[in-house]
């Protein structure tokens, strides 16, 4: 009998293997939240950090660590540090296979999405929210944390996808054009009220004029690059939405390689030719060109603001090299000045589940701490973000810091604030682009293709129609956007995610567990009688 | 007679050694002679940027590789070029150990001062040399140091400085990332002196991480210290050596 119930269970245990293995690797049982928070018990918590190469960035998230693990005696904070998303974003999926995510990840929410592919491997964050007790602004909280209201809703929807909140936004920035405001006015314009970028263009290829010593006439220097883009997938991004036209659609359509794009690259490709443009990473940071005279419109992040202007409190390039010029802040160029349109980015927090339900609450913890107003404001000073919650942002802490703008060139600086400020100004005019799994992988084919287009006229390769389908074939097969067709959704893994299962193989495949089940229960029951 | 003898053939040694350096034969005691359709070092030096180019080198450090993407210094027998980004394979990245003879098919460019070939292709072909550090100590300071970019070089009896203050305000001899914001495993950068002229090197943490010899030795530094130091002559907005050796004497 006995050798007859293991053969029983053995099946039991095959045919649930099998079941299982439909699925994958099997995941972590989803969160739920434990009824206390255990304070007996030690938690050891990874915080994996992003940082601009800031040292006072690196400061506050010490100091937070410091200040939670006074709260929280038996939660200890270890910090490792980043400078690059994209390292982050590598590093996550090498320790997802391994089983040694981190506790609390800063990161984008494209990103997440593809974190996503492993079941219940981050945690939806919903229920967490509006938890009595632990959730934000709740009852057992040790600090003051702020309500989801208090939370500015553009950017709480930023970090919601597939009908659930899988982070925090913890700082947000746009994109800004730094203007070499001197030189505008010295080739006879005037900045608009917004900018456009036929103003841009048009500005740019005027500097281009060289005495006969081939020196530029506006900076009587060898080298100029009017217009320099730091993120060209932004870049190709935004042009697309003030356009109206495509990119991709919510459910993971890829709309990137249309006429508007190509047009799009036929008119940068012909400003690259006359050296008006170009990009960062063809020739180098905007703001080192700015600083030395050699560039007048540098579109940088609002969280690049500090390295930006003739007094930059952050600068890379000698003090000799530093021209003096006076620095406009404005929106990035537009194509309908009258409604403007642009990025809303920055860093998000999600948080990693774990085995044990408790050390996933001491990381929510943690997390719902950065958004304290300590940690909000004394961070968002640090380059031009701004801060996540209209409590920060209200405060008259932070209210006094922007009132400040200008008063010295290290907190107050001027640029910086004014960056900060641009957004305040420009929240509803932010967007987001859609996420899905391989949403990161179409983001960059964006840029891709203006850098190619940019290499390839600097090369003296002819960008005309030819030129344009092969850089699309090409693009569309180093991002391995061809899995599934240039309008199918894809995965950065190179699997199609197909969606929801339609109802009837649920019924179908549960007809078959349901047989499946009967079959093993007659298989015991008929061992038992043997015995 | 037998002096005369050992006296000759000591100098016929002393010739052959002195040829080998002359001619630049590689480890196998062959020519470095270009291949039909490769330029030499000054015909590459002399090409414009954006422009396609075709080396032979040798690979003297290799830096990282990522997702079929390796960057790797070479150098000739006349001068060093920096590979970014190179096409690879994982399996060929292992190949490339010190030494191996390249022939590399890419663009010239040029970032923040650095020259180097991107979106470049390889091919591994017979011959092997490895480079001695030229000294360029004197040079420092100097336009002509900008000729040696991205060779092995060597810097003799400099002096450590302060690289910048810890949170309590002392001076530090080393700093992680360049102003400090980092952690073990980051970039190490320090300063070090000589005629008064202060100047940034950097232990790039790809090229040599935080298990390396060079780690160790440059978190190991006092302020005053005297050192020799062996690295890749790279540039950013001036120059920025990648040391992977440090002395103290």
């Amino acid at each position: 009998m006995k050798k007859n119930l293991i053969t029983a269970l053995g099946l039991m245990g095959s045919c649930f293997l099998l079941l299982t293995g439909c699925h994958g690797k099997e995941g972590l049982a989803a969160f739920e939240i434990p009824e206390t928070f255990d304070v007996s018990s030690d938690y050891e918590i990874t915080f994996w950090a992003k940082n601009d190469t800031n040292k006072t960035q690196t400061a506050i998230y010490e100091q937070a660590i410091s200040d939670f693990e006074s709260l929280y005696p038996n939660i200890t904070i270890n910090l490792r540090l980043y400078t690059d998303y994209g390292k982050i974003y590598n590093d996550v999926i090498t320790n997802i296979a391994t089983d040694t995510t981190p506790n609390v990840c800063i990161t984008y929410p494209d990103h997440i999405a593809t974190y996503l592919t492993g079941a219940n491997l981050v945690v939806p964050l919903e229920e967490l929210f509006a938890d009595e007790k632990y959730g934000l602004g709740g009852s057992q909280v040790l600090f003051d944390s702020p309500s989801e209201a208090e939370i500015i809703p553009q950017f709480l929807e930023e970090c919601s996808f597939g009908g659930h909140y899988y982070a925090i936004p913890y700082m947000r920035s746009t994109e800004a054009c730094y203007i070499n405001k001197t030189y505008v006015e010295a080739l006879g314009y005037t900045l608009p009220d917004m900018l456009t970028w036929d103003f841009v263009w048009e500005v740019s290829e005027a500097a281009m004029a060289q005495d006969a010593e081939e020196n530029y006439l506006i900076n009587g220097q060898k080298v100029l690059i009017p217009f320099l883009y730091k993120s060209t997938d932004n870049m190709m991004i935004q042009a697309l939405k003030q356009q109206n036209a495509g990119y991709s659609t919510d459910a993971g359509e890829l709309l990137l390689f249309n006429d508007t794009t190509e047009e799009f690259l036929r008119t940068i490709a012909s400003h690259a030719e006359s050296g008006a443009f170009s990009t960062f990473k063809i020739s180098s940071y905007p703001a080192n060109f700015l600083n030395a005279g050699q560039c007048i419109f540098a579109v940088d992040s609002t969280a690049g603001a500090t390295w930006m202007g003739s007094n930059a409190p952050l600068c890379d390039i000698s003090p000799d090299k530093i021209v003096d010029f006076e620095t406009a802040v404005m929106p990035i160029p537009q194509f309908h000045p009258e409604a403007p349109q642009m990025i809303s980015q920055g860093p998000s927090v999600c948080i990693f589940n774990k085995a044990d339900p408790q050390e996933v609450l001491a990381s929510w913890l943690f997390a719902q701490y950065l958004l304290t107003n300590d940690v909000q404001i004394a961070y968002s000073e640090t380059e031009g973000y701004v801060p996540v919650t209209s409590k920060a942002q209200n405060s008259p802490e932070y209210q006094d810091y922007l009132a400040r703008c200008g008063e010295d060139d290290s907190v107050h600086y001027d640029i910086k604030i004014q960056a900060a400020l641009l957004l305040l100004d420009n929240v509803d005019h932010t967007f987001v682009t859609p996420v899905f799994n391989g949403s990161t992988s179409l983001r960059d084919a964006a840029g891709h293709l203006i850098e190619t287009t940019v290499k390839s006229v600097n090369r003296r390769q002819t960008v005309d129609d030819a030129f344009v389908e092969k850089l699309y074939d090409e693009t569309i097969s180093l991002y391995r956007l061809d899995q599934s067709g240039r309008r199918g959704a894809l995965s950065a893994s190179g699997k199609t995610d197909l969606g929801r299962l339609p109802t009837t193989s649920v019924v179908l495949l549960s007809s078959l567990a349901g047989v499946w089940a009967l079959i093993l229960l007659y298989l015991a029951i008929r061992a038992l009688r043997k015995k | 007679m037998k002096k005369f003898t050992s006296l000759l053939m000591a100098l016929v040694l002393v010739f052959a050694c002195a040829g080998c350096g002359a001619s630049g034969q590689d480890a196998s005691g062959a020519e470095d002679k270009k291949s039909e359709g490769v330029m030499t070092y000054e015909e590459y030096a002399a090409a414009a940027l954006d422009s396609e180019v075709v080396i032979e080198a040798y690979v003297q450090a290799k830096q990282s590789w990522w997702e079929d993407q390796a960057t790797v210094y070479a150098q000739d027998k006349d001068g060093g070029y920096f590979l970014y980004n190179m096409t690879c394979s994982e399996e060929d990245y292992a190949k490339l150990t010190t030494g191996t003879k390249i022939k590399v098919t890419g663009y010239k460019a040029e970032w923040s001062g650095e020259v180097e070939i991107i979106d470049a292709t390889f091919e591994i072909e017979d011959g092997n040399y490895v480079a001695t550090p030229e000294d360029v100590t004197s040079l420092l300071g100097s336009d002509d140091l900008i000729k040696h970019q991205n060779k092995f070089v060597s810097f003799k009896g400099m002096t450590v400085e302060a690289a910048g203050q810890d949170a309590s305000g002392n001076d530090v001899p080393f700093l992680y990332n360049w102003d400090g914001s980092g952690q073990e495993g980051d970039d190490l950068y320090f300063n070090v002196s000589l005629n008064g002229q202060t100047y940034t090197f950097t232990v790039e943490s790809y090229l040599c991480d935080s298990t390396t010899d060079v780690y160790a030795a440059v978190k190991g530094l006092n302020i005053g210290d005297t050192v020799d130091m062996e690295g890749f002559l790279y540039w950013y907005e001036g120059v920025n050596p990648h040391i992977t050796s440090v002395t103290v004497k």
